[in-house]
């Protein structure tokens, strides 16, 4: 198991590879990028920041649940921060497991929870030269 | 008791500041740190955060002693 906050470009297939085993059936790789279109608006950039240490924490403290529950440890997780452009990498899971379905169940739980849980923030640039922090909770306006 | 708090994202952003200090009544808990940052953020429209003590998110009961390190959470966004 390892995942890491980082500010430099992600690497999905060192992921992979980090993860990969004989004794695995399945292997997933999930891999967030940055859209063009956000609630209507055109994206040009994101700017990812995070709260360093408790980031980690929370990220290392989700993968280990994720492997209790999932009977695996073959699990690699990249956070990157920093300023980033279109279709550029934000996160990368790499999974691995005996099981397709626990893989593929494992990595599910893993992007929902690092969503939910860790601290880290966006503010997405737009085309009109606005930039605004991405509030999932916020009510549509 | 004077605390420093943490701050991040927006709420950084509006109050031009990577930290702030507040006063807080004797033996404070996580909702005197939140009733602070809120009077301190005054009317500005910042969304409503969590408080993490210690890198680990705390009840508003769960009581902050000197020499702890307390953040502001905005809603997070990651992935």
């Amino acid at each position: 198991m390892r995942s890491a906050v980082v500010d430099h470009p992600l690497d999905p297939t060192a992921l992979l590879a980090e993860v990969a085993s004989t004794s695995s059936g399945a292997s997933t790789l999930f891999v967030g990028t940055v859209r063009r279109v956000n609630d209507g608006k055109d994206v040009t950039g994101i700017d990812y920041s995070a709260y360093g240490p408790m980031a980690e924490a929370e990220l290392a403290t989700i993968v280990a649940e994720a492997a209790a529950r999932f009977g695996t440890e073959r699990i690699a997780v990249e956070h990157r921060v920093g300023t980033l452009t279109l279709g550029e990498a934000s996160i990368v899971i790499a999974v691995s497991h005996a099981r397709r379905a626990a893989a593929m169940d494992a990595q599910r739980y893993l992007i929902e929870e690092i969503k939910k849980r860790v601290p880290v923030w966006k503010r997405e640039h737009y085309a009109d030269g606005s930039r605004e922090w991405v509030d999932p909770t916020a009510v549509p306006a | 008791m004077e605390l420093d708090v943490l701050l991040f994202a927006s709420w950084a952003e509006a109050l031009g500041a990577q930290q702030v200090r507040l006063s807080l009544p004797s033996e404070p808990r996580v909702a005197d740190v939140l009733a602070a940052a809120e009077a301190r953020a005054g009317g500005r429209p910042l969304p409503r955060p969590l408080v993490a003590v210690n890198h680990r998110y705390a009840k508003p009961d769960t009581p902050v002693r000197a020499g702890d390190e307390v953040a502001l959470i905005p809603p997070v966004a990651g992935g």
